[in-house]
């Protein structure tokens, strides 16, 4: 057992070091002082990288969009008070999407706390609703132990954010490291394998089916599956239709790929969940995006349903066979049991509905550059190959549209919470874990002002991120509702006052470019891919009142899609 | 529809505000909640009683698990069960009444616990039915004040849940 004194910092990097965390995002203050003062020598010597962001909310983007892109947990930091309360909606967009962070928080010391102190906030309770669990030390002895319990908690079963908490005496004081492994938590034990009795009739009821369609979701990213969806696609030849969060879990490119339902889904994927027979739902959850109105939402059909969380089956919808379990271990054990299988007529219809439905829009609108072009010229001009981080709204749903995902981990999407401004610093933390691959951010111009100032960020660590403006000077999706459903009272929702962007990138040190002309997409394009040192800003100006495509207006249902929009508007 | 289901947590500090916290952001009803300490000083015990259907129920249960510091969740839907709960009454009682009240506490096997000029402090045991039938009985003659602990049950049987 090896012993030695440390203060309780030296024991928190200690534990990052045996989780193997190379990379920190955070931004230091008062209270974490010790902490950084600690970290000091590990930058120095390379030991540590550590990224400074220009807001803490960029901060813990950035460490969820390196988790998201490398599948590690993403590890940030922030000072007590305002600092960690900065980190609230970074900890609420991880947790709506299941995304493993450990987030440190600087507090004040310990005698101190319930005295309303300088920076003192309750980050205990303000964050206990939107992490997977969080924690508040009180003693250096107790550091070791906890921090790599909140990693096991963070990455394990259904993931998610664990915070931390971390007074300035205890982050400061001292204790004796002992080795030894964490003792086993009584009430967490992570789902592994799936009921055998359950597989046996998933198993059953997916032999038996004529109308089959696989619905798969962020689950099947996080349990690693998607080399196995692909195994019993191909074998029963069963189409698949993924979610926003689950892009990249089966190649958009595969013919067997029906698709994004939903919301601002292409009609044929909602057509095959709508009218499918037995729908094989794969660490996906029911999300209203996806069902509309829940109570009419396929009532045909059976539904087996595979979920790490107990608590996600029957919650909406109602499972004939759910099985609890890992999507990577139930789908081998299903995978022994399901068998070949031909297409038939299922198959031909949902071919034909996706031949006869495509998604469309104006290629040559007459005020500006169609959005959905620039987004396809993206995908051309990366080749497919690219990972995508999006804003919230119209500039989402069309990255979700057009750009077509091949492989896992590739996109990076606020799915759950839809947090404005997540894009450009989940772009930052996906480049810093993949700096072999093009990054970029699909942002509208409302979006892309949140985190703005971490331009500064990308531009001192050299990140060639690509952030595709797509400016249409509005805050386009709640303009759309208010275009289509509020008789176009466009309240607060038209931006006026929008910097020059090329400037504002230039004034950062970064490159810009503005692109008025549809010629000019492609060629600016090509220009970014070629920048290697700094990151590239593409103002796309697009038309004002242009709207997402197809739209199942919320609460309402399949019957209610609307394809294209009202003729003559 | 009424159900009691027993959490056994980890007997730590903020778990109770954990468990709060979750009822109210899942909009789930509590009736009543018991909490304390068991033979096990590291484990503590609650009791809740929640009105739902079968889904919510199975909503509360499998949320409740999800907490870590929840080590287990039984539901007691099914169970054969001993249930008490304990009840402080102070009953409006003058020399007129008080004969009466005496002789309904030797039919409860409540006992009075404080005198007062013009009232009586009763203190009953018993499950849900019986406490409710007495406070039935006391109405009858004013009651100034009330307090319960909520319902404390354990399964009957030699196994331990």
């Amino acid at each position: 057992m090896a012993q030695d004194t440390f203060s309780g910092a030296d024991g928190l990097l200690k534990v990052f070091e045996g989780e193997g965390v190379d990379v920190i995002f955070g931004f230091p203050g008062g209270a974490v002082i010790p902490i950084y003062d600690k970290l000091y020598h590990k930058i120095q010597d390379g030991s540590m990288r550590h990224i400074l962001p220009r807001h803490e909310q960029g901060g813990i983007h950035a460490a969820d969009g390196y988790a998201r892109s490398t599948g590690k947990v993403g590890v940030c930091m922030a000072t007590s008070g305002p600092g960690a309360m900065n980190l609230v909606t970074g900890l609420a967009t991880a947790h709506m999407d299941s995304i493993p962070l450990v987030a440190i928080t600087g507090q004040v010391k310990t005698f101190a706390i319930g005295k309303d102190a300088f920076q003192e906030a309750d980050t205990i309770g303000v964050t206990m609703p939107v992490t997977k669990h969080n924690y508040l030390l009180k003693d250096p002895c107790d550091l070791p132990d906890v921090a790599r319990e909140a990693f096991h908690i963070a990455k394990t079963g259904r993931p998610g954010p664990v915070l931390i908490d971390v007074p300035f005496d205890v982050s400061a004081g001292s204790c004796t490291w002992v080795d030894r492994d964490i003792p086993a938590i009584p009430g967490y034990e992570p789902p592994g394998k799936g009921d055998p009795e359950k597989v046996n009739q998933a198993a059953q009821a997916i032999n038996a089916s004529d109308r089959p369609v696989l619905y798969i979701g962020g689950g099947v990213l996080a349990s690693g599956a998607s080399d196995l969806v692909k195994e019993l696609a191909e074998r029963a030849n069963i189409y698949v239709v993924h979610t926003l969060m689950g892009k990249g879990a089966f190649p958009e490119t595969h013919e067997l790929s029906m698709g994004m339902p939903g919301m601002h889904g292409m009609a044929y994927a909602s057509h095959a969940l709508q009218h499918a027979g037995l729908i094989i739902c794969i660490g996906a959850r029911f999300d209203d995006r996806v069902t509309g109105d829940p109570s009419k939402f396929s009532p045909g059909a059976s539904v087996i349903h595979v979920d790490v969380d107990p608590a996600e089956i029957n919650k909406v919808r109602k499972a004939d066979v759910g099985i609890v379990g890992s999507a990577k271990l139930v789908l081998e054990q299903l995978l022994e049991l399901v068998e070949p299988r031909q297409p038939g007529e299922w198959e031909a219809h949902l071919k034909e509905w996706r031949r006869t439905h495509p998604l469309a829009y104006d290629t040559d609108p007459s005020d500006g550059i169609a959005p959905q072009y620039v987004v396809e010229q993206l995908w051309q001009a990366t080749e497919g190959q690219a990972i995508i981080s999006t804003e919230v709204g119209q500039n989402q749903m069309w990255a979700a549209q057009y750009y077509r995902c091949s492989f896992p981990r590739q996109f990076l999407s606020s799915g759950g919470l839809g947090t404005m401004g997540y894009g450009f610093p989940a772009a930052i933390g996906a480049q810093i874990g993949n700096p072999d691959r093009i990054v970029a951010d699909i942002a509208g111009d409302g979006s892309i002002q949140m985190n703005i100032q971490e331009l500064a960020t990308a531009v001192v660590h050299k990140l060639p991120v690509k952030i595709v403006i797509l400016n249409n000077g509005a805050l386009g999706m709640v303009r759309q509702w208010q275009d289509l459903f509020f008789d176009k009272r466009y309240s607060e929702t038209i931006l006026t006052g929008n910097p020059d962007f090329v400037k504002l990138a230039e004034a950062y040190g970064a490159a810009g470019f503005r692109v008025t002309e549809k010629d000019q997409v492609r060629p600016t394009l090509d220009k970014a891919m070629q920048i290697t040192d700094r990151p590239t800003v593409m103002d796309f100006l697009t038309p004002e009142g242009e709207n997402v495509f197809p739209m199942i207006p919320a609460g309402k249902t399949f019957e209610d899609m609307m394809e294209t929009g009202p003729v003559g508007v | 529809m009424k159900h009691t289901i027993s959490a056994m947590v980890e007997n730590k500090p903020g778990v109770l505000a954990r468990m709060a916290g979750l009822f109210a952001r899942r909009g789930f009803n509590i009736d009543s909640l018991a909490v304390s300490t068991t033979e096990d000083p590291r484990i503590s015990r609650t009791i809740i009683t929640v009105a739902g259907d079968e889904n919510t129920l199975e909503q509360i249960c499998n949320q409740l698990n999800k907490l870590i510091d929840v080590i287990q969740v039984i539901d007691h839907t099914q169970d054969e069960c001993v249930e008490r709960e304990l009840c402080l009454c102070k009953v409006a009682s003058g020399p007129q009444t008080r004969n009466d009240i005496v002789q309904l506490c030797h039919i409860f096997r409540a006992d009075i616990v404080d005198v007062g000029g013009e009232t009586l402090t009763i203190q009953v045991t018993g499950d849900e039915k019986k406490i409710d039938a007495f406070v039935r009985a006391m109405q009858e003659f004013g009651i100034k004040e009330m307090v319960r602990t909520g319902k404390i049950l354990l399964v009957r049987g030699q196994q331990a849940r």
